[in-house]
């Protein structure tokens, strides 16, 4: 079993490390396992430190935002052959242990597309603000692509052979959380959803995207269709 | 007539010849497309019509069941720019995409291939 996981990461500086420090803990039980860094054209030393890990890091000449960085991870794992990627973000929000979970339903072929939702987890709160918006983003996605999720924002996803092969990411920034259920419709991937544990930090959350974002990933969306 | 031309018909004439004339430029040069720049002819003299003729806009807001012949070209022109306005960003989310595969393909070329084994692993 050839393991990658993608690390997409912009101006992570203060927490690259420690978040890579944690992967490999988490993912020392699991031979053949490949981290890669995609640092989209930090302006920081994210690039630097990641580096000093020893890990595979790749580096965005022009910044590209998360989809941009997440279709990267994902022709690296087609170029290389991996069986199957995992993403996670680079600032701390997601416990690595979670890893595990994720990739059961892929090794049981009981799914294709694996999504780590914070909604279903029993551990952990989420801020009031980011239960509406994800509640929305949900409906959004239901709406324009047919397949319902319970978290359609995270970005704790597992992914097989077949939707590596099958998931070719058109948008460039955040709307790509939505766009990836177009293709789990279009090729009619099996979709599964673990609970994960939720944490937010005052980091993450100063990093994460803010809610007046809703309303561009809106327009990219429908736009994304006339393409 | 342009003998009764108003000084605003003849500074709308000049620009609109203009126009035209950039229109039939960039076809030449391949920068509009035949279609494109038939598109555009076509716009722009419907336009010089108007300007010289006001009272044929006004028959064909007759003709659509509109009262006056500003009126269409108002309407025509906010439908004009929405779809424009409209391509212009599909135009722009296709060259997003096309820097985005171009900084992609230069990340995997610096990519050190040794890094993980790309030999297919035997089951």
């Amino acid at each position: 079993m050839k393991l990658l996981i993608v690390v997409p990461a912009f101006n992570e500086a203060p927490v690259i490390v420690q978040t890579i420090k944690e992967i490999q803990i988490a993912t020392s039980s699991l031979p053949h396992t490949y981290i890669l860094v995609i640092d989209d054209c930090s302006r920081d030393n994210t690039y630097q430190l990641a580096q000093s890990t020893k890990v595979q890091v790749l580096r965005h000449v022009i910044n590209r935002g998360l989809g941009g960085a997440l279709g990267t991870g994902l022709a690296y794992a087609r170029k290389h052959d991996f069986d199957y990627l995992i993403t996670i973000d680079a600032d701390g929000q997601h416990d690595p242990q979670d890893i595990h979970k994720l990739l059961l339903p892929l090794t049981k072929n009981r799914a294709d597309v694996v999504i780590g939702s914070r909604t279903i987890s029993t551990k952990g709160k989420i801020p009031l603000d980011r239960v509406i918006l994800n509640y929305l983003s949900n409906l959004f996605t239901r709406i324009m692509y047919g397949v319902y999720s319970t978290d359609s924002q995270s970005g704790f996803r597992a992914f097989n052979r077949q939707a590596i092969h099958h998931i070719t990411i058109k948008t460039q920034r955040m709307e790509v959380s939505s766009e990836i259920f177009s293709d789990i419709k279009t090729h009619q991937l099996r979709l599964a959803e673990r609970p994960i544990k939720v944490i937010y930090t005052d980091y993450s959350r100063a990093k994460g995207q803010p809610n007046s974002n809703a309303i561009s990933i809106i327009i990219k969306s429908i736009l994304r269709l006339f393409r | 007539m342009i003998t009764s031309l108003q000084p605003i018909q003849i500074i709308l004439l000049i620009f609109l010849f203009f126009a035209i004339s950039r229109v039939y430029l960039q076809a030449q040069k391949g920068t509009l497309s035949w279609g494109e720049g038939m598109f555009w002819t076509s716009l722009f003299t419907i336009a010089v019509v108007g300007v010289i003729d006001p009272g044929f806009t006004t028959y064909l807001a007759q003709q659509l069941g509109i009262g006056r012949g500003a009126d269409i070209v108002l309407y025509f022109s906010i439908v004009l720019l929405f779809y424009l306005i409209f391509r212009t960003n599909v135009y722009l989310e296709d060259l997003r995409h096309d820097i985005t595969q171009l900084v992609r393909e230069i990340a995997l070329l610096k990519d050190d291939s040794n890094h993980p084994p790309t030999k297919k692993k035997t089951k």
